[in-house]
């Protein structure tokens, strides 16, 4: 394939790319950080975090860095105020219904657009039991932002498992098995692939999430090795 | 319910995922829900991993994977039943049956429900009633004895003149038969044409898109003729669910062989033999007289080898996006695709495809008969040939009436609709995606480019009128409910904007300080961030009342 150059500017930068590149990588060529939640490598992009918005020439609407292709001779700018009003708006309205304490990153987003942790006083959380279910991990879905990872690597994307969907719509939309059972009756062969994409703490091995509440070798044993194990071990 | 759907199941061996949603409809048709035990032979049937069925299920909220009731009553809650008092409908069945909205009976006979809009608002309240083992019904002005004891779904839309052109002859209470409708003549004089030349002929009407977003007809038909791949496809959008827009209903239960050679047309100009209709799940009616019309247009050889498959979607505004429409077909969650690629070059299952609305293909016979001129020289240079619109709220003769683009909003509710009843207080115009417009106002002629310098929309032709008895302040919280309610949940603006702006509209009679920067906030973040026009419509109408009725959003 031969290489064919466009030039287009980004934040008043002229920048020569190939075409097809998204403008996020084009972005990050000039060291311009445009910040994402969804995107990542490894799983095939949707471009619905919307948090990656830039202006491309003042359009009607933003468009995804993570996803939209570089436009030959366009201008575009990744924060005029348009830009950020989106951008903090969508990190305030996440904030206020998912716990992201264990989401640094997303942290940082928020202080860099200066958004307003309490900016939707009364909002509806989206509160979850945690769901200790199998000795690996354990499910915190008050921490799940509904980027899709763990259901992507799960299916078509890694794993091709197919443990997990989504359920109900909108603002009500889970993370789920087949009717709610338990992962160790469902498909799902514990490949730990969901827990490496996870963005925030909502998924976590059970180790790890034992030795955060100080639990002692014994107890961390007890917690992750089922009886059969225990009785091997003991023999 | 004995939960074995073998022999529905054996009715679709063979067949892959697109048949996910006619499948789940037998089962839920015959069994009330679809529970693990379905699920898994279904898993069998069409090779689909469980967890990805249930994940559908939960998606369209006329599939149930819980056990309802033998008898599923579904009620209206959106404006023009409001104003009807379908609210005192449904507290009254729920009284009577000692249930809350959205539980079931001790003795499992009745489940009572919310729906959206049922497209019968010129005839409210509307409710839905599912029995098991039987078909469906839309009811029309709908009252809890009715409803309990089985309810009667006779309805009539008034609407229509000798002299219109998509509804010729006016209505009657059965659909228009093969014999009274003709047979194709614009068919056959096509067929002398070539592909491209019907396109020339569509292009130089000037005929733009009837479900809202206004794109030239010609050219999809152009870009989907040219592009590479087979099959093409026509798609019908009849997934008409924008709340106060019926039109396309009224077309489809009156004029179903209208409809059926736009079809066939649009068919043969892009080239293709494969058509399917996708209609919403809330209109059994239509969907029975269109398979009917399909099946009698078939046995009369005027299809010549053009398949039209018709698909009943499950309960999903956001199937009326086209893309998420594909989603569905493909038996998926109605997700919207990122665009581009755009569906004439990648649309359903990766064909090139155009998608129509239903009256947008209703207005091509008149055209291919009676030529582009005749269309043009009726409305305007910017809104060519006859438009339909759906009339309801306060005026004396709510209906669907066709207009000539150009005629003024005052004169038509003051003409065709019989004036309004009381004194105006707001129009909303486009459905729950559109704007409002104050008494002031009306005077703008209905055209979609004097409604859009006007800062409005025609959109869909969805024009409510509230008197001064109507609380708009409860309209904006069914408004914000319907899109909560409806947000498919993939952008994360959307999804959460669509939350924050009920919350916020919940609280209106006593707001906090800051909450209309916040609604600005989120409605333009909507609009400009989220992937499909779902979101960029949802915060339309309550950015319109902030502009227009700044008084409800002070304390009082």
């Amino acid at each position: 394939m031969t290489t064919d150059k466009i030039t287009l500017s980004i934040d008043g930068r002229e920048v020569s790319v190939e075409r097809g590149a998204t403008i996020l990588e084009a972005a990050a060529e000039q060291g311009i950080d445009i910040p994402v939640i969804c995107y990542h490598e490894a799983t095939s992009p949707n471009g619905l975090c919307r948090v990656c918005v830039v202006d491309v020439d003042g359009g009607r609407v933003l468009q995804p860095a993570c996803v939209a292709a570089c436009q030959p001779d366009t201008h575009i700018e990744t924060d005029n105020e348009r830009v950020l009003r989106s951008r903090r708006t969508i990190l305030e309205m996440l904030n206020a219904s998912v716990d992201l304490d264990e989401a640094p990153e997303i942290q940082q987003m928020m202080r860099a657009c200066q958004a307003d942790r309490e900016r939707f006083p009364g909002a509806q959380q989206r509160d979850a039991e945690l769901i200790d279910d199998n000795p690996f991990y354990v499910r915190d879905y008050a921490q799940c932002l509904l980027c899709w990872r763990c259901v992507q690597v799960c299916a078509e994307d890694a794993q091709f498992t197919f443990a997990l969907t989504l359920d109900a719509r909108g603002h009500d939309t889970t993370v789920a098995t087949a009717f709610d059972i338990g992962l160790t009756e469902s498909p799902c062969v514990f490949c730990g692939q969901c827990i490496g994409v996870c963005p925030t703490g909502a998924l976590k091995p059970k180790i790890e999430w034992g030795m955060e509440r100080g639990l002692g070798e014994d107890e961390l044993r007890a917690l992750t090795r089922r009886r059969r194990k225990r009785a091997r071990e003991n023999a | 319910m004995n939960g074995d759907i073998s022999e529905i199941c054996a009715r679709y061996q063979g067949r892959r995922r697109e048949a996910l949603l006619p499948l789940l409809w037998d089962v839920q048709m015959a069994q009330g829900s679809i529970g693990p035990a379905q699920v898994q032979q279904i898993s069998h049937t069409l090779r689909i991993p469980e967890a990805d069925i249930f994940g559908v299920i939960g998606f369209y909220t006329l599939f149930h994977a819980q056990p309802t009731g033998r008898r599923i009553i579904r009620v209206c809650a959106d404006p023009a039943c409001a104003l009807a008092d379908a609210d005192s409908v449904l507290h009254e069945l729920c009284a009577r049956l000692h249930i809350a909205p959205g539980e079931t009976t001790a003795d499992g006979e009745f489940t009572i429900e919310h729906s959206l809009c049922l497209g019968l608002c010129d005839l409210a309240p509307a409710a839905l009633l599912s029995a098991r083992g039987e078909p469906d019904r839309a009811i029309p002005q709908a009252n809890a004895d009715s409803l309990l004891a089985g309810g009667a779904s006779d309805y009539f839309t008034p609407a229509g003149d000798a002299n219109s052109a998509l509804l010729a002859g006016g209505l009657t209470s059965a659909p228009q038969s093969l014999a009274d409708y003709g047979d194709y003549a614009a068919l056959r004089k096509a067929r002398a044409m070539t592909g491209d030349r019907v396109i020339a002929e569509i292009e130089a009407s000037g005929l733009i898109g009837r479900g809202g977003a206004a794109f030239p007809t010609g050219l999809k038909w152009k870009f989907t003729r040219a592009a590479s791949g087979a099959p093409k496809y026509i798609v019908c959008n009849a997934d008409e669910s924008e709340p106060g827009t019926f039109k396309d209903r009224v077309l489809m239960e009156h004029r179903p062989h209208l409809l059926l050679e736009g079809i066939a047309l649009a068919a043969y100009a892009v080239g293709t033999d494969q058509a399917i209709i996708f209609i919403r799940g809330e209109y059994p009616h239509a969907t029975q007289i269109l398979q009917d019309a399909i099946a009698e247009a078939e046995a009369a050889g005027l299809l010549g080898g053009l398949t039209i498959e018709v698909r009943r979607g499950a309960g999903a505004y956001i199937c009326g996006e086209e893309t998420a429409l594909f989603e569905a077909i493909e038996g998926k969650r109605g997700f919207p695709r990122m665009k581009p690629p755009y569906p004439t070059t990648f649309g359903l299952f990766g064909k090139p495809t155009a998608v129509n609305n239903v009256e947008t293909l209703c207005a091509v016979p008149p055209i291919i008969t009676r030529g582009a001129d005749w269309f043009r020289s009726i409305g305007t240079a910017g809104s060519a040939g006859p438009k339909l619109v759906s009339v309801s709220g306060h005026v004396a003769r709510p209906g669907v009436y066709e207009i000539a683009p150009g005629l003024s909003l005052r004169d038509f509710l003051e003409g065709q609709c019989g004036g309004v009843t009381g004194q105006l207080q707001a129009v909303l115009m486009g459905g729950a995606a559109g704007t409002f417009l104050r008494p002031g106002e009306i005077d703008v002629p209905l055209t979609f480019e004097d409604l859009r310098e006007a800062g409005s929309t025609f959109g869909s032709g969805a024009i409510m009128v509230f008197n001064d008895t109507v609380d708009l302040r409860d309209m904006l919280l069914r408004l914000g409910r319907f899109f909560q309610h409806e947000s498919c949940g993939k952008c994360f603006p959307c999804q959460l904007g669509t939350q924050r702006q009920v919350e916020i509209l919940k609280r209106l009679d006593a707001p906090l300080p800051g909450d209309r920067e916040r609604l600005r906030d989120i409605g333009m973040t909507m609009t400009e961030a989220s992937i499909c026009g779902l979101g960029h419509t949802a915060g339309m109408a309550v950015m319109s009342a902030m502009e227009k009725f700044p008084g409800l959003f002070e304390a009082e």
